[in-house]
């Protein structure tokens, strides 16, 4: 455990007083944020809280996005986003190397196939995958690059419920195995309880929440202690009795 | 056919269910082979036909047989494959120059801004110019040899290929440009991986738009201005009042122009493999 705590103390992404505005709308409002090495975080907020404007500024996606503010974060980055986002003239395994060069990155790009269970798919073109197969591509085209940082924005959004569950597993795992930082934007306070180690949510343009999920892995939806955490979190969303 | 009926037979068990009845199919029913071919075959057997009865006036439509038998005596004679060539040889210098003219131009205006501001408006301008109302201009400037006739047909070609290619360039998907940016693509790499697969459905319709375009071009120059290929030939036919050269001209045409189709057609379905998946 002791090498753990000591990646703990290094932070992997410091926002400092992160301001972002759209057409007038202030979304982002002074913000303050530490994401430490290794961790799995989650972020709730209600749409349109601005979950994405966040994950985006990380990422250094927000060209012509008025705001100010301090991001550092570390170099390799992996974004998986709702949609798997596989380029569909190129066949899996190219889509998994996209952007990765250097001799061995087909056989990194096979072995990460391999390691989300979609070995012998590597020939196959995008519009043959299901949705869940094309989401489980997307994930290793994410950690093919070995990231310091995984953003995932809603990356379970789109699929049904059991792949969902299958998923979760399987994103748990590979974070164990590579133990990247990992940031997951979700709407699902179950989906963040069960896989995140940390949760926060989003409110008014800061950080309203910041939970701390003490609880071994891996976690059941019906673990009773965990209801505790989502009463919490549910009411920090806004969510209160008369609506459930 | 009779599991189809509503009527519920008589139950051998008891509690037996009613056999399910077959929705009636809306689409219509699966396509025979080479069926796109029965349509001008049965035309070809009408006109057979009546000018076997003696229907058809010989002078305004000759019999089937008489272009045919024309055909064969055109090449024999030698004159017909030369204009044969010579006519290919135009449309296909004229669009060559016009498809490079316009994969060059549609890729100067879609990745750059600056190539835009110079292009796009130029091109547009030029669009809204009927090209062959160039010709006298070009006839001027180039002389009446084949050189202006290369050059209108690559005007007309050169057109709808940057139009088309130049509208797929310029409508990739904001989505794949973020992902290429999040895989740290060079732009070199994200143009070769990103944005010239992406536009390549839009230039294949350019492509095709451009080939009809060639062929086009091609016959208009030929019965205005010239003394020799396929065009002048049917040309100095009207003039002898000889219908059955004009239908072997008309027949040649039509055959180059489905031959070259075809072959845009195949090259795009070679190309664009990863579309059958979802298009089957």
């Amino acid at each position: 455990m002791a090498p753990h705590t000591e990646q703990l103390t290094r932070p992997a992404v410091r926002l400092r007083d992160l301001k972002r505005s759209f057409g007038g709308r202030t979304v982002l409002d002074g913000l303050d944020l530490e994401l430490p090495a290794g961790q799995f975080t989650a972020l709730l907020g209600r749409s349109g809280s601005g979950k994405s404007t966040l994950l985006r500024a990380i990422a250094g996606l927000d060209h012509g996005v008025a705001g100010t503010g301090h991001v550092a974060a570390p170099r390799r980055v992996s974004v998986a986003f709702q949609d798997s986002r596989l380029l569909p003239w190129r066949r899996v395994l190219d889509n998994v190397v996209l952007g990765l060069d250097g001799k061995g990155a087909v056989e990194r790009g096979r072995a990460a196939l391999a390691e989300v269970g979609l070995a012998g798919r590597e020939r196959a073109w995008p519009g043959e995958l299901s949705g869940g197969e094309a989401q489980r591509a997307a994930l290793a085209r994410a950690l093919v690059r070995e990231p310091e940082l995984l953003l995932a924005d809603e990356p379970f959004g789109a699929l049904d419920a059991l792949t969902r569950i299958r998923m979760h597993h399987l994103l748990r795992e590979l974070w164990e195995r590579h133990r990247p930082s990992v940031l997951l934007v979700t709407h699902d306070v179950d989906e963040a309880i069960v896989l995140a180690d940390r949760v926060l949510v989003l409110e008014r343009g800061r950080i309203g929440l910041d939970l701390a999920i003490d609880r071994p892995h891996p976690r059941s939806y019906r673990e009773p202690l965990l209801g505790e955490y989502r009463e919490r979190l549910l009411a920090a969303l806004g969510v209160t009795e008369d609506d459930r | 056919m009779t599991a189809v009926t509503t009527t519920t037979a008589a139950p051998t068990e008891a509690g037996a269910l009613p056999p399910v009845r077959r929705r009636r199919r809306l689409a219509p029913g699966r396509r025979w082979p080479a069926a796109r071919l029965a349509g001008p075959l049965l035309v070809l057997a009408a006109w057979a036909a009546a000018s076997a009865a003696g229907q058809l006036d010989p002078a305004a439509i000759p019999a089937p047989w008489t272009v045919l038998r024309t055909l064969g005596r055109l090449w024999t004679d030698g004159t017909l494959a030369t204009d044969v060539l010579t006519s290919l040889r135009r449309a296909g210098y004229g669009f060559a120059i016009g498809l490079a003219a316009g994969v060059l131009l549609a890729l100067v205006a879609g990745l750059s801004r600056t190539g835009e501001a110079l292009v796009d408006g130029t091109v547009q301008l030029n669009r809204a110019i009927p090209t062959l109302g160039l010709i006298p201009l070009f006839i001027l400037w180039l002389g009446i040899g084949e050189t202006f006739k290369v050059a209108i047909i690559a005007i007309v070609v050169y057109i709808p290929v940057y139009l088309n290619t130049h509208a797929a360039l310029a409508g990739i998907d904001s989505r794949y440009v973020e992902l290429a940016e999040v895989q740290g693509l060079s732009k070199p790499a994200f143009v070769r991986r990103v944005v010239i697969p992406g536009a390549l459905p839009g230039f294949f319709v350019g492509l095709r738009l451009g080939v009809t375009g060639s062929w086009l071009g091609l016959v208009v120059l030929e019965q205005i201005n010239a003394t020799s290929g396929l065009g002048y030939l049917m040309f100095q036919a009207q003039n002898y009042g000889r219908t059955d050269i004009i239908l072997v001209g008309l027949l040649i045409y039509g055959v180059l122009g489905l031959v070259s189709d075809s072959a845009v057609r195949l090259v795009e379905r070679r190309v664009l493999s990863w579309r059958r998946t979802l298009s089957s």
